[in-house]
């Protein structure tokens, strides 16, 4: 592999009991990136997030990070490696019983020794980075929707990660809060050195702060290329999906029975 | 053809494989529970916080219920040993009644729908907004961090629970028997002293309670982390700790008291 | 919540269980006989019949506790109940000729031993056996039985 793929997949396939979900991906994620995986709700974005995590194995192919096989790995192995990723959830999952502070600085006392007056300065640090040390004292419950994913945000970043996953990190915001975030991403990104993934199905925004982009339809990489090349692309999904057109190479009708018939316009042979 | 498939011998086969499986899954995850509990030993706290969850903020049902359910066996007890004389062993009656049966079972009962389904609501809702995966992101076991310190906590405020509702229901079948129907004071406490054995009774309550602990907090925590991740997933899943946990502490006690009391 | 305030109210919760079980050993229970039971020396005494008598029963004289039941056996040779009584060492001043019966407390009550000092010289030690001893009868016949062995009884007693 070359040392600057930070993420590498290739030919994975992964299915739930037998609804297969992915079908052959490849993918790789270089290192200091901000990649982002797009694609239709249900096609399999958050599965390939929890792979790369290792909450789930690949029925096939192969997950690399930082250079190890995901699959191949045991518990102890697993957390290790997890140890280096960050990840912000969909809603921000804070941990509803703990406050700002707390959910902060929970990854450090849980995972480090680092002496309570350590944790407290870093906590403060990262909660100053996206704005919100002010907040520390409040519980998740008194924050908006924008607020919490910024403190979730704050804990994913909390051990400096080499790599960020982010897990639709757009939805349901107000436009301003969803123009912190995306910034914030990147900034943090940058700012840390670190490696970005960001699942979403939000194309503007994104846009904004990629430096490439998958597109993922039916378990496959149907697309690629830098936020330009994607928008300029041709092929019919990508067109469709980019410039959200109704009908397209995803029709707008599930498939069902005839419409004729199933109104009973049409005589069937009774 | 779903609703109906439980009738047809095949929907009562799937429905046996599925509960079969649903409690090897259980089985297994009591073990996991036991191999994580060490972070409780570590870590103290954690459990002291669940305790205080479970136990403290059950204290004034219990009070008040053993309070109340001693009360009625005195004035019940009295009535009917009033018909023979001996209204003297009234306090014979309330503390064996406690002490063996009513104390641990409703105890347990009360328990079990004020902690263990919070217990339930509370790591259903985790995982249906994602904290319990979140937490495994950051390479911390869940189990160890969430189920365990419940379950141990569960385990440690039941028997204490149920010394204080069966203490407080004798000094309720006192307040009836000696103090409003005048039961003589000294005959009361003598009997009962003479009638209760430590080990026969007292111990034996305790060990009973014990046991209903570990079902109710084995109940709870799994009935939570294998709630399905939506609103209705977990208000089933309370409904189901509530339930089950009264079908088995009722059926654990009636194994119990055969093999305890099986010699009087 | 704060922490020290919620460390409080579970150090109160589990104070209050151990009170709560302290209660019940102690003012409900016979712990507090277990506890307070202080050295013992035994006693074995024969009877042809000991009705419902339970291992733990009381050992009384003058209506007094004084011990408790030990264990209760079977001699196959003579078919009489042998039972061991545990007397607290501060009442090692039974005579020989001291009398074993087994009363009932009340009409439905649990039934214990009783004990009726003689008046010989030598008393009892650890280890020995009492001869005189009364097997679980009747009501009227433990009337008579008792009346009979205060009369025995030193004046003054």
């Amino acid at each position: 592999m070359s040392s600057d793929n930070f993420v590498e997949i290739s030919d994975l396939q992964f299915g739930y009991g037998r609804r297969a979900i992915l079908k052959g991906l490849d993918l790789h994620v270089p290192r200091g990136k901000v990649v982002s995986i797009m694609g239709g709700s249900g096609c399999g974005k958050t599965t390939l997030l929890r792979l790369i995590g290792g909450a789930l194995r690949p029925s096939s192919g192969l997950v690399r990070v930082a250079g190890e096989s995901v699959a191949d790995l045991d518990r102890d192995g697993l957390y290790r490696l997890r140890r280096r990723m960050g990840m912000l959830f969909q809603f921000g999952a804070l941990f509803t019983d703990l406050s700002v502070f707390d959910n902060v600085a929970f990854p450090m006392r849980e995972r480090t020794a680092l002496p309570e007056p350590v944790v407290r300065d870093l906590v403060l640090m990262k909660l100053h980075a996206v704005g919100l040390r002010g907040a520390a004292k409040l519980m998740p419950g008194e924050l908006s929707g924008g607020m919490a994913r910024r403190v979730a945000l704050a804990r994913a970043v909390a051990l400096d990660p080499e790599l960020i996953m982010y897990d639709e990190p757009f939805t349901g915001l107000d436009p301003i809060s969803l123009g912190v975030i995306s910034n914030l991403i990147r900034t943090l990104n940058d700012a840390l050195g670190a490696t970005s993934i960001v699942v979403t199905h939000d194309v503007r925004e994104s846009m904004k702060i990629l430096d490439y982009c998958y597109l993922m339809a039916e378990g496959q990489v149907v697309a690629q290329g830098t936020p330009a090349e994607m928008l300029a692309s041709q092929k019919p999904y990508a067109r469709q999906f980019f410039h959200g057109e109704i009908d397209g190479a995803v029709p707008f009708h599930y498939p069902g029975a005839d419409y004729g018939t199933e109104l009973g316009l049409v005589q069937r042979g009774r | 053809m779903v609703d109906k498939g439980w009738l047809t011998v095949s929907g009562i086969g799937r429905r046996s494989i599925e509960s079969l499986l649903r409690l090897g899954f259980a089985a297994r995850f009591l073990g996991l529970t036991l191999v994580q509990s060490l972070t409780c030993l570590r870590r103290p706290r954690l459990v002291v916080r669940e305790v205080y969850f479970s136990g403290v903020l059950s204290l004034v049902i219990i009070l008040v219920s053993g309070l109340f359910v001693g009360m009625v066996l005195g004035l019940q007890g009295y009535q009917t040993l009033r018909t023979y004389g001996s209204e003297s062993a009234l306090g014979v009656l309330v503390a064996l009644s406690l002490l063996r049966e009513l104390g641990p079972v409703i105890t347990a009962l009360l328990f079990a729908s004020r902690a263990g389904s919070a217990v339930t609501a509370e790591i259903g809702l985790m995982k249906a907004t994602e904290q319990l995966r979140a937490m495994e992101m950051m390479a911390v076991d869940p189990i160890a961090r969430v189920v365990a310190p419940r379950f141990w906590a569960g385990v440690i405020s039941t028997p204490l629970l149920t010394a204080m509702f069966t203490a407080m229901g004798i000094y309720g079948g006192y307040l009836v028997g000696v103090v409003l129907l005048g039961v003589d004071e000294g005959s009361f406490w003598s009997q009962m002293q003479n009638s209760v054995d430590f080990r026969e009774d007292v111990v034996n309550g305790l060990i009973k309670s014990l046991v209903f602990g570990v079902a109710i907090s084995w109940i709870a925590v799994f009935e939570g982390y294998d709630a399905p991740p939506t609103a209705e997933g977990v208000s089933g899943a309370t409904t189901r700790t509530v339930v089950t946990s009264a079908l088995t502490i009722l059926f654990l006690d009636y194994i119990l008291t055969s093999l305890m009391f099986r010699g009087l | 919540m704060e922490r020290s305030s919620l460390d409080v109210w579970v150090g109160i919760f589990v104070v209050g269980g151990m009170v709560a079980l302290l209660i019940l050993a102690l003012k409900v229970g016979n712990a507090g006989d277990l506890l307070r039971a202080g050295p013992t020396y035994t006693l074995t005494a024969s009877f042809e019949n000991i009705g419902g008598l339970k291992p733990k029963a009381p050992v009384r004289s003058a209506g007094v506790v004084v011990g408790r039941v030990g264990s209760i056996d079977y001699d196959p040779e003579t078919f009489n109940a042998v039972v061991k009584l545990h007397i607290e060492q501060r009442y090692n001043r039974f005579p020989r000729d001291t009398f074993a019966s087994i009363y009932t407390s009340g009409l439905l009550g649990e039934q214990y031993i009783g004990l009726a000092p003689g008046g010989d010289e030598k008393l009892l030690a650890d280890g020995d056996r009492i001869s005189k001893t009364q097997k679980a009868v009747v009501l009227e016949d433990l009337i008579g039985q008792f009346l009979t062995s205060r009369a025995g009884e030193p004046a003054g007693k």
